[in-house]
Order: C-alpha cells, then sequence, then structure tokens
C-alpha cells in the first residue's frame, strides 16, 4: 500500500475516530476527513468509473472540480447519487458506495467498453443505430429505440432513490452591502476591509472550514493571519457562513446561496433542515473564488493514482495523508513546487518534470534542497498500470516537440497544467471572460456590473498578492457604495518567477494514446480532433458534438485543454477559436433546497371558503376548483355521486337547496363614474340599471371574445357590488385596475376585490323565497314584490348579521344569493339550513349545480373557453349596439361573424336509455372523421327530463341540425352514441319559474 | 431578480410583480374603426433595447406603473405611476 | 458525403476515423442566390432541405449570424409531439411528426427521435373532458395513438408519480399520445445541415445580416458581416431576431413578443423516467423527461416579463423545482446540473407564422412560441414549400399575418392576445 496516513500534521483530529461504510466495507477516518482523504489513507484507489469506457476513476482533486471519485452516499430514501468523494465530509455511520458499475468499481463488467472504444469516438451514435446494421435498412424509430434501452442503462451515473426525499429544506432571504464568495486570502481580506469600513458583510465558502489555500499551506504563518482575519471578521460584525455555496449570479446582483446544514451529520436534529436555499441581494459582490489546477493529456491520464499537484499537496498539508510514497509531479509553471516540496517533506521520494527547459537557479535550488529529483525539459508521454498508475514514460523536449523517455516507477503522479480561475459566476451574468496570455488562462475583462474578482479568481497567484487583491476589491466595492471615486491599486495579475508554458497536451509521432481531457464523459484528445476533421470548429459545437464539459463537473477541468487542441487544429490562437460560458450552478443543488416548503399538499395555496368546515361537518365531499375545494355533493346514507346528485337536483327543483357560492369573485366598484365604468366594460346596457336590481353581463376581451360573465348589484349612484367566475375572479379584477389606471384614468372609479369579506349561499328551489323568510330580520323584505326577480336588498338576518340578496338565479328556479361578512358565514349557513330542513330541503354540490345549469342551458367556462363570442354561446340578445365597449370593435371581424360558426345547443341521446361524455366531437352520421361539426362541453343525468342531456357547440346551431342524427364520438373513452341536437335551454325555456 | 423601485412601496424583487405587456400603446377610443383596435391589441413593436412597459404591483400596492427596462440588460431606467393623475401628484411632491 | 452506418462506424473503426469528412461544408459567399434562408437554426436548416430535396432548388444559402444551431435548437427539451386539435394546427404538427419518424432515415443522421409517449396528467373530470375532445379530435383525425388512461393504467406505466395523499392536485388520469417522445436536439440541426450542403446548399456562418436593400416592394440584396448577397428569394427565420430582422427589412410592428423561456437539466441518473410527462393544474405548468444520457430534462413557464436576454432568474427556477417535486417527489435529493434560457418569439394567439409579407419576395417563418422544435421539420417543409410556389399550402393558410385582422381563432389555450400567456 502506497497511500498512509502522516503521523502528524494537517487539520484533522487525530483524536476523533469516525467510523465509515465504502462499499459495505467497514473503514475509519478522522474528523475533518473529506471522504476522499480518508479512503485515500486507507489505501483505496479507486472510486468510480467513466461514462461511456467503464476506466476505473481515482480522485482527481480535493475539491468541487472533481470528475473522478464521484460516488452515492446515503441508502433508501435518503440516498445522494453522484457526490463529489473529494467535498462529503465524513461522519459517524456514514454509507457511502460505488456506482456506474456491475458488481463494484473495482471489477466492472461495463469496462468491455474500453476494449471496444476504437469504434466509440466522439458522435459515433450520430452514425448508426438507425436501423438493420451495418447499412442500417429499415424504416422509422423502431430499431432505434431497441438499441436506446441498451444504451439508457449503460448511461447515467447514480441511481436515484424512488421514494419521497424524506427531508425538508429552507427557503431564507438576505440583503447586504458587500457578499463576497470564497474564504482564501483575497476573500477574507475584502471580506475583512470592507466590514471595517462599516458596510454589512456577508462571506460564504463552500468548505466546511474557512480559510481557503490557506488551508492547504503547511507554514504557521498561514495559520497566523487566517485566525487574525477570522478575529477581525467576528468583532466587525461580519456574517460568516460555511458549507454554503453561492451557485449563480442574476440580475440585480441577486446571488443564489445554498447552505448544507446537515449533510455532515450523523445524527441531524429534527427542527433543522438538510439544506437552505437563500436569495441574497447584495450592493456589491467580489468574488474570491480561486483558481482550478489544469490537467495535461497524455497517455492514459486517466488513471487512478493521477491527481493535480495542489490537490497532492492539500492531501498532505490539511488531511495527514500521504497518497503516494513514489511521486512524479510534471507542470508547466512554478506552482507546483510548493507541492512537490510538501510531498518530499512528508517522506515521499519526489521527481519534478518540469516542462520548461530551463529553471531559474533558486528555484532549482530550493527544490534539490528537499531532495526533489528535478528533471527539466520533460514531462509525461503516457502512464502505465493495471488498475492505477505504477510507472510512467517520460517525454522529453525535442527541436521538433516531444519524444519518447526513460520509465519512471512511481505510484502517484501529480499534474499542473496551469490555472483556471473560477470567473465562473461572472459567466452567468454574460460577461465573456477573454484570454490572459502571459497567465494561459481566462480572466475578467472590463464590465460594468457590480461585480469585483479578486486574488487567484483574477490570476493573481501568491498568497500576499491575494491578500493586496482581495483588499483592493473591498476598496472598489466600498468607494460604489459609497459613490466614491478613488484611485485603487490593484495588484499585476500573475507572479510567477518563470513564465508558464502551454502544456495541453503530450503526444509523440506515430504514438497512439488514450489521453483524456473530459474523464468522467471519457472524451479524448482525439475526439477533440475528430470533431475538427468532421467541421465542428466553433466552441458550442465541440462541446455538443463531443460532450467535453457536459459531466457533473461542467468542464471544470477539461474545457481549456479541449479549446487549445481545437485552436492547434485550426492553426489559430485560443482567442480566436473562443471563449468558454457558463451556466448556473457553479456546483450541483438540490431539488429539493430550490423548492424549500413549497411540496405535497403545499405546492398550491389551498382555498377554502368560510363555509368550509360548515359543509364537511354536514356530509360534504369535496372537489378541487382551481384552488379552491368546493363542495360536490352531500352524499346521504348509502349514496354515491350519482344518487346524491340526482336527489339534490330533484329536492332543489321541487322543493329548496342551498349551495356556497363563496368562491365566486367579488368586486366592490364605487365612485362617481362607476356607472359609465361598468357600461364600458360590459357588452349589454348598464347605463340605466336602476338603484335595487342587479344585472347579468358579459364582459369581452380587446379582442371581442368572451372573457368572463357574472351579475353587477346596484345600490346606490356610486356602489356596485361586481360577482365574477370563480376561476376568472383574479383576471377581472386585474383588467379593471388596468383599465382605470392606464386606460381610463379620468375615470374617478375605486375597485376594491371583496371575494374575502363576503361568504355567499345561493337559495334556490320554490320554496327558497319561504326559508329566505324565515331567516331575514324582516320577512316583508323578501316577498316578490319588495324583492323581486333581479332585485337586490340589504337587510339583516334574524340573528342580526347584514347580509345583502339577489333574486338572481343560475338553477333556473326561483333563487337568491346570500351574501354576509365572512365571519357570519356559518350563522348565516346554520339560520338557512334550520329552515330549509323544514321544506324538506337539501345542501347541493357542484355536480348538482352543473346538473341544473345544464339543464338551463346556462354556460360556465367550459362554454366559455376563450375562444368563443357571445353570439357562438347564444348570447346575442346580451349585446348591445347603442353604445361602445370593451370588445366592440374587435368583434366585428370577418371570421367571428361567420353563419357557420358554432353554437350552443342543447344535446339528448337518440336512444333515451344511453349515456355519453363531455369530451365528444360532434359529428355528422355520415362523417366520422375529421374536425367533426361541433362537441359536447358538458352532460348530466337530468332528472328534470329522465335521461342524460349535454350542452355542446355545433356548427349552425340546433336550426340547421334539429331532427337529424349526430354521434358524439369519443373513441377514446365511450365509443360512438347517436345523440340529437336540441335547444340548448331544455327546462322551463320561458323562465317563469324563476320568475314566479 | 430584477429589482424594481414601485414608487408607492419602494425597491422590491419583481416576483411581486406582474409584467402586463408594451406600455406605450395607446388604446384607441371605444368606437375607433377597427383598424385602429387590430393595430393596437395585436401588433407590437418589440424592442431589443430600452422600452417603455406596464408592470402591476400585484402582490403589493395593485397599482399598475410604467417602466422604462432595457429588454436586453434588464436595467430599468426609470418607474413611474401609469396613472397619469397620480403620476402628476408623485411628481409635484418630489 | 460519406454515408453514415454501422459498417461505416466499423470501417472507421478500425482505420483510426481517418476516413470521416466534414459534416458540411465552409464555403464562401457567393455574389447572388436564387433564395437566401436568413437563420440557420432547425426552422432555417430545414427549409433549406425541403427546397433542395422536394423543389429541386439549386441556389440556395442559409445565413447565420453565429453558428448553426446556436438558438433555440439547443435551448430546448427537445419534446416532440403532435396533440394540436385546432384545425390547422392539428394536421400541421401531425405532419411534422410524421416526418420525424423518418428523419434519421431521411437525413442519413441518427437524430436520436425515441417515440416514449408524452403523458399530459389530468386532476379532476373537468380536466379529462377537456383533454377528452382534444384526443378524441386527434383520433378523429388520423393520429391512433391518443388515449386517454385511467388511474390504474398510468400507475403501471409511470410509477413513480406523487398518487399518495399529500399530493396537493391528486391525479385521476392522463391524456396519453404514444407516439410522441424526445430527439437529441443538436442531431436535428446537424443532420439537416448535412443533408442539405450534400444537395449543394450553401451554409454561410458567422455571417450576420446588418441591413437589408429594398426596390420597389422587392428585396433586391441583404447586406452581412461577409458581404453583399444578393437574393431572388429571401426567408427569415430567425426566431428571437425576428422583430429586430422584420425592422430591418423596412417594417414596423409584428404580433410577437420575445420572451425568454429557460430549461434544466440535471444530473445523468440511472433509468427512472421513461416518458414525457406533463403537468398543468393550479397555475402550474412543466414538462420532464430523461435523457439518454440520463440528465433528467425539464422546464416550465416563461420568465413572464419580455426579454432579450439569453439568462434567466430565480423565480421559475423555484417554480419549477416545486412542480418537479410535486409530480415526482423521488426527486428531492437529485441535483440540478445546468439551466439556461432562449428567447422565444411569443405571438398573440400562440401559433406561428409561415407566411408571404408585404413584399413580393420576403418569406416569414416566425411566431414558435414554445413549440418551435417539435415543428422544425413540418416548418421546413411547408416553409419551402411556401418559397417555392409563391401560395400557402392548404394546411398554414391561417399561420399568416392578416389572421388577427381577420378574426381567425388559433388559440390553442384559449388565453387572447397576451403572448406571455400562450405555452
Amino acid at each position: 500500500m502506497s497511500a498512509s496516513r502522516l503521523p502528524d500534521g494537517g487539520r484533522i483530529d487525530r483524536s476523533t475516530p469516525v467510523n465509515f461504510k465504502w462499499d459495505k466495507q467497514n473503514f475509519s477516518g478522522f474528523a475533518g476527513d473529506t471522504l476522499a482523504s480518508a479512503l485515500i489513507a486507507s489505501g483505496e484507489t479507486i472510486f468510480g468509473r467513466s461514462f461511456k469506457y467503464h476506466r476505473p476513476r481515482g480522485v482527481m482533486s480535493a475539491g468541487v472540480e472533481e470528475s473522478g471519485a464521484i460516488v452515492t452516499v446515503g441508502r433508501d430514501d435518503r440516498r445522494d447519487p453522484n457526490v463529489k468523494a473529494t467535498t462529503q465530509e465524513i461522519y459517524e455511520g456514514l454509507n457511502a458506495s460505488g456506482q456506474n458499475a456491475w458488481p463494484n468499481v473495482r471489477t466492472d463488467i461495463g469496462a468491455v467498453n474500453n476494449l471496444m472504444s476504437r469504434f466509440f469516438s466522439a458522435g459515433f451514435y450520430y452514425k448508426t443505430f438507425m436501423g438493420i446494421p451495418p447499412m442500417e435498412w429499415g424504416k422509422g424509430t423502431g430499431i432505434w429505440m431497441q438499441y436506446e434501452k441498451l444504451i439508457r442503462k449503460a448511461a447515467g451515473m447514480g441511481v436515484a432513490s424512488r421514494e419521497p426525499d424524506p427531508d425538508t429544506y429552507e427557503h431564507g432571504h438576505r440583503f447586504c452591502d458587500v457578499l463576497v464568495v470564497g474564504s482564501g486570502p483575497a476573500g477574507l481580506a475584502a471580506a475583512v476591509k470592507a466590514s471595517l469600513a462599516g458596510l454589512d458583510v456577508l462571506l460564504v465558502e463552500q468548505d466546511f472550514e474557512l480559510g481557503g489555500d490557506y488551508l492547504n499551506q503547511s507554514t504557521p504563518e498561514a495559520e497566523l493571519t487566517r485566525t487574525a482575519a477570522l478575529k477581525a471578521l467576528k468583532e466587525a460584525g461580519a456574517t460568516v457562513m460555511t458549507r454554503t455555496s453561492a451557485f449563480g449570479l442574476y440580475d440585480y446582483g441577486v446571488a443564489g446561496l445554498l447552505e448544507r446544514v446537515t449533510d455532515h451529520l450523523a445524527d441531524p436534529p429534527q427542527h433543522t433542515p438538510r439544506q437552505r436555499f437563500l436569495t441574497v441581494r447584495a450592493k456589491h459582490t467580489i468574488l474570491a473564488t480561486g483558481a482550478l489546477e489544469r490537467s495535461i493529456a497524455f497517455g492514459n491520464n486517466d488513471m487512478p493514482g493521477i491527481m493535480t499537484a495542489a490537490a497532492g499537496a492539500t492531501y498532505v498539508n490539511r488531511y495527514g495523508v500521504l497518497p503516494g510514497n513514489q511521486v512524479v509531479v510534471a507542470t508547466s509553471n512554478d506552482s507546483a513546487f510548493t507541492a512537490a516540496i510538501a510531498m518530499a517533506k512528508a517522506g515521499a521520494s519526489v521527481t519534478l518534470l518540469d516542462a520548461r527547459e530551463s529553471l531559474p537557479g533558486g528555484a532549482a535550488k530550493l527544490l534539490e534542497s528537499h531532495g526533489v529529483n528535478l528533471k527539466s525539459g520533460s514531462t509525461v508521454l503516457e502512464a502505465h498500470g493495471r488498475k492505477g498508475i505504477s510507472n510512467l514514460e517520460l517525454a522529453v523536449k525535442s527541436s521538433n516537440g516531444w519524444s519518447a523517455g526513460e520509465t519512471l516507477d512511481c505510484n502517484l503522479l501529480m499534474l499542473s497544467g496551469g490555472w483556471s480561475p473560477v470567473v465562473n459566476l461572472l459567466s452567468h451574468r454574460g460577461v465573456r471572460p477573454v484570454w490572459d496570455s502571459q497567465n494561459l488562462c481566462f480572466v475578467s475583462p472590463g464590465h460594468d456590473e457590480p461585480i469585483q474578482m479578486a486574488g487567484s479568481a483574477n490570476a493573481v497567484w501568491h498568497t500576499e498578492d491575494c491578500e493586496a487583491s482581495g483588499a483592493a476589491a473591498a476598496d472598489s466595492a466600498i468607494a460604489a457604495i459609497n459613490n466614491q471615486t478613488t484611485s485603487i491599486v490593484v495588484p499585476a495579475t500573475g507572479g510567477w518567477e518563470s513564465p508558464i508554458e502551454p502544456l495541453y497536451e503530450v503526444t509523440v509521432e506515430g504514438r497512439k494514446l488514450k489521453s483524456f481531457i473530459d474523464p468522467q464523459h471519457d472524451v479524448t484528445a482525439d475526439d477533440v480532433r475528430l470533431a475538427h476533421q468532421e467541421g465542428f470548429v466553433s466552441v458550442e459545437h465541440l462541446k455538443r458534438y463531443t460532450t467535453l464539459g457536459m459531466a457533473t463537473d461542467q468542464g471544470k477541468m477539461g474545457n481549456i485543454i479541449g479549446l487549445a487542441l481545437m485552436a492547434e487544429a485550426l492553426g489559430r490562437d485560443i482567442p480566436e477559436v473562443g471563449t468558454t460560458t457558463f451556466r448556473p450552478p457553479y456546483t450541483p443543488i438540490s431539488l429539493g433546497a430550490l423548492t424549500g416548503r413549497g411540496k405535497g399538499a403545499h405546492f398550491k395555496p389551498l382555498r377554502r371558503t368560510p363555509i368550509h368546515e360548515w359543509n364537511l361537518a354536514h356530509g360534504a365531499t369535496m372537489t378541487e376548483a382551481g384552488l379552491w375545494q368546493r363542495p360536490w355533493y352531500f352524499a346521504r346514507k348509502g349514496e354515491g355521486i350519482t344518487e346524491a346528485y340526482i336527489r339534490e337536483t330533484i329536492t332543489t327543483r321541487e322543493s329548496v337547496g342551498l349551495v356556497d357560492v363563496t368562491s365566486l369573485g367579488k368586486i366592490a366598484i364605487q365612485g362617481p363614474d362607476a356607472t359609465e365604468f361598468i357600461n364600458r366594460i360590459y357588452s349589454n346596457a348598464f347605463a340605466k340599471l336602476p338603484i335595487g336590481k342587479a344585472r347579468y353581463g358579459i364582459m369581452l376581451r380587446d379582442d371581442g371574445i368572451v372573457m368572463d360573465d357574472g351579475t353587477t348589484w346596484r345600490f346606490s349612484d356610486t356602489d356596485y357590488f361586481m360577482t365574477t367566475t370563480t376561476a376568472h375572479a383574479a383576471k377581472v379584477m386585474v383588467w379593471l385596475e388596468e383599465l382605470l389606471q392606464t386606460r381610463w384614468s379620468h375615470l374617478k372609479v375605486h375597485v376594491t376585490s371583496v371575494s374575502e369579506q363576503w361568504a355567499g349561499s345561493a337559495v334556490a328551489g320554490p320554496k327558497s323565497r319561504d326559508v329566505l323568510s324565515a331567516c331575514v330580520e324582516d320577512a316583508t323584505t323578501v316577498t316578490n314584490d319588495a324583492l323581486p326577480f333581479m332585485g337586490v336588498i340589504e337587510t339583516r338576518l334574524k340573528n342580526g348579521a347584514p347580509c345583502r340578496i339577489a333574486r338572481i338565479s343560475f338553477s333556473g328556479e326561483m333563487a337568491y344569493e346570500m351574501y354576509v361578512g365572512s365571519d357570519y358565514a356559518e350563522s348565516m349557513m346554520d339560520l338557512l339550513w334550520e329552515s330549509t330542513q323544514t321544506f324538506d330541503g337539501c345542501l347541493y354540490g357542484t355536480e348538482a349545480l352543473g346538473a341544473l345549469r345544464i339543464e338551463k342551458g346556462h354556460v360556465t367556462g367550459v362554454e366559455l373557453d376563450g375562444r368563443v363570442t357571445i353570439e357562438d354561446a347564444g348570447l346575442g340578445a346580451m349585446v348591445s349596439d347603442k353604445k361602445s365597449y370593451i370588445g366592440s370593435a374587435l368583434r366585428k371581424r370577418p371570421d367571428l361573424n361567420r353563419v357557420d360558426r358554432p353554437q350552443l345547443v342543447g344535446i339528448v341521446p337518440k336512444d333515451r336509455s344511453e349515456t355519453f361524455k363531455a369530451g365528444s366531437v360532434l359529428c355528422a352520421e355520415d362523417k366520422l372523421e375529421g374536425h367533426g361539426e361541433g362537441w359536447i362541453t358538458a352532460v348530466t343525468h337530468s332528472p328534470s327530463m329522465g335521461h342524460w342531456i349535454g350542452l355542446g357547440y355545433i356548427k349552425g346551431g340546433y336550426n340547421e341540425w334539429s331532427g337529424k342524427t349526430v354521434v358524439a364520438a369519443d373513441p377514446v373513452r365511450r365509443g360512438n352514441v347517436d345523440v340529437e341536437i336540441i335547444s340548448p335551454h331544455m327546462v322551463d325555456p320561458s323562465g317563469e319559474r324563476m320568475r314566479g | 431578480m430584477i429589482r424594481i423601485n414601485c414608487p408607492f412601496c419602494g425597491e422590491r424583487d419583481h416576483s411581486e410583480f406582474s409584467y402586463g405587456g408594451d406600455g406605450s400603446i395607446v388604446y384607441p377610443a371605444l368606437d375607433a374603426p377597427v383598424e385602429e383596435w387590430v393595430e393596437a391589441v395585436f401588433q407590437r413593436e418589440n424592442i431589443r433595447g430600452v422600452q417603455t412597459e406596464s408592470w402591476q404591483h400585484v402582490s403589493g400596492c395593485r397599482q399598475w406603473i410604467l417602466v422604462e427596462r432595457d429588454t436586453m440588460t434588464h436595467e430599468i431606467h426609470s418607474v413611474r405611476a401609469a396613472h397619469e393623475g397620480v403620476a402628476k401628484v408623485l411628481e409635484a411632491g418630489k | 458525403m460519406t454515408r453514415f452506418s454501422a459498417w461505416s462506424v466499423f470501417r472507421n473503426g478500425l482505420s483510426g476515423q481517418s476516413g470521416w469528412t466534414r459534416q458540411w461544408r465552409d464555403p464562401e459567399p457567393k455574389k447572388q442566390y436564387d433564395i437566401v434562408i436568413v437563420g440557420g437554426g432547425l426552422h432555417g436548416l430545414a427549409t433549406a432541405y425541403y427546397l433542395a430535396k422536394n423543389h429541386g432548388q439549386k441556389n440556395i444559402a442559409v445565413v447565420e449570424k453565429g453558428w448553426l444551431g446556436g438558438g433555440n435548437a439547443g435551448r430546448n427539451t427537445t419534446i416532440v409531439r403532435s396533440n394540436y386539435f385546432l384545425p390547422g394546427n392539428r394536421e400541421f404538427y401531425e405532419h411534422s411528426l410524421k416526418l420525424w419518424e423518418e428523419l434519421s432515415h431521411d437525413l442519413n443522421y441518427n437524430v436520436m427521435f425515441s417515440q416514449r409517449s408524452h403523458i399530459a396528467l389530468l386532476h379532476s373530470p373537468a380536466a379529462i373532458d377537456g383533454a377528452a375532445r382534444r384526443y378524441n379530435t386527434m383520433r378523429l383525425t388520423g393520429t391512433p395513438d391518443a388515449e386517454i388512461w385511467d388511474l390504474e393504467k398510468l400507475k403501471q406505466e409511470v410509477p413513480h408519480l406523487n398518487y399518495g395523499p399529500d399530493a396537493r392536485f391528486p391525479i385521476r388520469g392522463a391524456a396519453v399520445q404514444k407516439r410522441a417522445g424526445t430527439a437529441r436536439h443538436d442531431a436535428v440541426a446537424w443532420g439537416y445541415a448535412r443533408a442539405a450542403d450534400s444537395l449543394g446548399v450553401d451554409i454561410l456562418q458567422n455571417c450576420e445580416v446588418t441591413a437589408t436593400t429594398r426596390s420597389g416592394d422587392e428585396i433586391t440584396s441583404i447586406t452581412t458581416s461577409r458581404g453583399e448577397i444578393k437574393a431572388k428569394k429571401v426567408g427569415f427565420a430567425v426566431a428571437g431576431n425576428t422583430s429586430r430582422l422584420w425592422q430591418m427589412a423596412g417594417f414596423n410592428t409584428l404580433p410577437i413578443e420575445s420572451h425568454k423561456l429557460q430549461a434544466f437539466v440535471s444530473e445523468p441518473l440511472k433509468p427512472l423516467l421513461d416518458q414525457v410527462v406533463v403537468f398543468g393544474v393550479g397555475g402550474a405548468h412543466f414538462y420532464i423527461s430523461q435523457s439518454d444520457k440520463g440528465g433528467m430534462v425539464f422546464g416550465g413557464d416563461i420568465d413572464w416579463y419580455k426579454s432579450y436576454a439569453q439568462r434567466g432568474n430565480l423565480p421559475i427556477v423555484q417554480d419549477v423545482a416545486e412542480c418537479a417535486i410535486s409530480i415526482l417527489p423521488c426527486l428531492g435529493r437529485v441535483r440540478l446540473l445546468r439551466h439556461w434560457s432562449g428567447v422565444m418569439d411569443m405571438s398573440m394567439d400562440g401559433s406561428p407564422f409561415i407566411c408571404k409579407t408585404p413584399l413580393r419576395n420576403l418569406y416569414l417563418n416566425a411566431g414558435w412560441n414554445y413549440g418551435g422544435f417539435k415543428a422544425s421539420p413540418a416548418s421546413g417543409w411547408y416553409f419551402a414549400d411556401l418559397i417555392a410556389n409563391d401560395r400557402p399550402h392548404e394546411t398554414i393558410e391561417h399561420f399568416n399575418l392578416e389572421r388577427f385582422a381577420q378574426g381567425v381563432i388559433l388559440d390553442e389555450r384559449g388565453a387572447g392576445p397576451d403572448p406571455k400567456l400562450h405555452g
């Protein structure tokens, strides 16, 4: 075993062992370990399998850029697939396992794919799997879909739980002056400076410890600086959050944060959410997000035992783990020197391959003084080994590129192909990074966003410079917030003693190498060249054709190499080829956190009327009506829905019934111009509606199509009460406000939604007046004379509750709508119900309401579906020709006045014992195909008529079709039923019952 | 998140508001010819850049406002009450 | 052009992939073309392909300001369906679906059209009746795969939906189109490009139109970043940029407003969901499927305000996540990998335009709302037919700019003249 836990050093707590499981076996690490560090210390080398070829994957980094050690954590309903082992803290009882492999990641049958890899080049699947091989014979999609089944099984990474997630998540909101992302040298310096200037600072760190790169350094000075900064922050009152990722930047300084609250706890307290999603509105944002080290493409560069140079140093310095004792470091820049020295100090034998031919004497001397064997002008050509690296073949710089060199034994290879500043969050704002040819990386350009880049996120490499860079960023933020202009000295970018040399891919003429640039998706350097060969030369085409950068690391490690190789293939410079764009989130974020508490029953608000409990107590079965719950039917013993609604319908027609109508929209329209306003928004005449009367009205949209219908009651010269349908209550309110505020602001009218202030019940049936008389304070106010059809009164109930009553009818019976203040709702129902019972009346729900209105041919939202005109709906009489109103112009458009438009009709089955369904298409008997002649909107069993009836539309209306047989075609459910077309006014067409 | 400075409530998230549409449209008189109505209701300049648009602070004061906003960057240049009389009073009070 | 097949993949595997050539040329613009299609997206490329294939046109260019397929071609949730019911729409989308079914063979490019079923969840008896009208119409107009499923059938076919007692809107059934499904969006762009190129179409990338030259009632040439190009006929197919181009052609307004629609993909998972599932109740709107790579691909409403920015904001991200968890509660721990947005031409009735314009030789293809991806084969087919014959095919006779003045109703949602309401 080459890796080992060091006897001392690092930030782990050796006095606190932590036991956990990996692939069902028991392991232990220490508090402060990640899953990756603990397993490396235990000698594990293979953590996963790649997407396509199922090649073994080891730990490649020590952070969020990890593309190799992707594992599943937890099980059953708390199973988290695709977790990066490098960011998962261990806790007692943690249960992790390998994924995308069978039987396990160490021995994976899927690895057979690797043998076929010569055929599985970029985009090969676009060229085959269409038909029967070898020539793709056949038609249609059948053959592809057979292949697809196999492909889908092989693809994907982890397995998600099939059970509902049992955890809870919270949403929070914050404001701050300055949001600092990242707590490394630059971030801490920025946060300290900004808080000392009196600004409200929020510092967020994705890691579980604050300090960023300080944590990876072994010097006492680093720790001193770090703790001093943290102390200063605390004193200055800055808010500091760990385990919190800023995953996206959005408009107006808004950042999305994800705080992982319990993902590291063995036994989370009951009351804590698993994660919190915070929306932060910052005046200024400082991105001290660091930089990510790049790999180098060479043969088998994806093998376990190969990681970035900084990762190697992190495992030694932070986690007290030596990931290998025979170490080779390959670099193109100065940054790997400290890593090499850290490994040597920890007791490993270290060889450093520097691709550059000459190194400054000082550096060479320093390396040698630590026993590092330095080979300049050389790098790695190919790694070898069975399940992990055991030796490597060198490449030596020659006059025309690289040539193969000696072979070195090693069990850990650390790479530094350069550094990529994390500009991802800035990129979310649509700012395109620019290429820095000195430092060979993309950096932030000048831009107008209130965002400052600081530290290595801005290609500043040395710790002290990063601190200065952070302070300068804070100065800029302070100046911007205080509206000052000051000149701020920003440290220069870079800082390496000798310049970095480009080193993206190592090749030798005539050698076939498998060199990976996206190790998770198995994208190779050859794939990039193939993309070029086939014309996929734009960066975006390259990404999509090869899938480079589309894996769970979103190209954090490989994108630049891909770009560089494309540039080389095109013979251009990197900036000419394109730039990289990043989309949120920076690191993946759970859907549970984004959802917060808005799930299950809390997905959308549930609206209940003030009569809800009363309805339930009286036997209601409820149904959904938009967001509302309304009584559907009130079953008595032994009744189902059908028996119940038929009984309710009959009882209402013969005696009296009550129904909760509170969900209707109610709008108070008040002011000296209220009459004029109402007259403009309804199609029918309202100018002369007398005080004490109500009128049915139809509202059109601007385009002349019916928007809504309802009644409007007049109480005084200036005071009206409008009801709308349940479905359109909010829409109508917004519409009236829009008209008054944007189009007709000269009208003196005020509209107020009073939907929730008034609770209502309809009282319908021949005994309705008797019921009412028994309930109101003064029975004389509801006599036929005092309250005739369409009359309105304001009075009091017997119990003193003020109420308003209109004699209007949706059921076609003599009927009233009565409203009281919502607090009196139950007392109104108690009164009405007591009296109703004396007449053997009933409560009814929406099903009986539907039956009653269908019998009468009254329309609802299913008839007024946003495509019909007033005439279509048989309401032509509701149009005033004497005035202009909303929609009066556009309803005159030619197609809306064609005579063959579908018109509202009644429908009955030819064989009266038959049933049929709403949603059927009405077809002529001899043409059972095509779009038909019309459709059915609503059906019910009609107790009055003794058979099923329906409403619907048919071209030309019932004059055209009466006496003819029409087919109600319902091929998706019921089949075909012969029907006849009749007038929609099927019961009491003259309306005597409601007027009586 | 766009932040809209409501003249009545102050700066709020755009999720409290609902977008209306092109705020530069002058709707014709109710008795105007069909052609004018077709133009106002259906035809849009659809500006890429700064446009005047209407929003309603629907989860706030319910006032309609006119916002000058860049449809490319979402930057807001001005906000005023849509109701002419109210806008004048607010302007005078400044 | 090398024919793609298992055989050619095998042969090239042996030869180190040396036999593959460019999938389309990178030609220099000619001075003049018979037909110039502006817009190298799915609709533009498909139009050029069908002009060459169906109408024998030989001198065609597609000009694209960036790289082909770089707009909404790659910014959608790849759903293909034909469950429209209004006359015109119905026939158009059904024709499109039929073209999809043979598209891989036709283009010799695997566009991975997977007819995995499109399942619209239904939550009330009224919703089932409403869907029945639509799906009955589909049956009667020659779409045998339209079905209404009851709850038992749905539970068998899609086991992980929220059938539990805590569902805010209990599921009662589903409206299903079995021939619907998903396709690999980039492959469609590339497949059309390669096929069109092989028929001689010049695809001019990085070629932005900056002006048009008019003479009387016709366009004589367009000015591009790669020079002046004369054209006998010009077709616009530039979703998201239609209004700007329209104004470049000397006009002012269109019945279009540009809005942005976000799309989302999760980390890759082993197979979890075999169908496209659509959810819309209580003001919610959501659609989800799983890609062949394993990512859950999903989306919802537009961001509700007009925008040309290809960047979304958080409120819709939250809304969409809520919908996801509401119907698939097992996704709570699944992580969002990426979200992005595209600019949609939302029209005044939710239906598109494939039509002639006031200019004699200018043709317009626009207004696809969210529906442009599934429409692309038929959109190209009918646009090519229109350009070649200079008269609209009967199926698309109402896909014109005059329908609003005429009062023709082509509003599948019945939402009225407010572009943001047409999803």
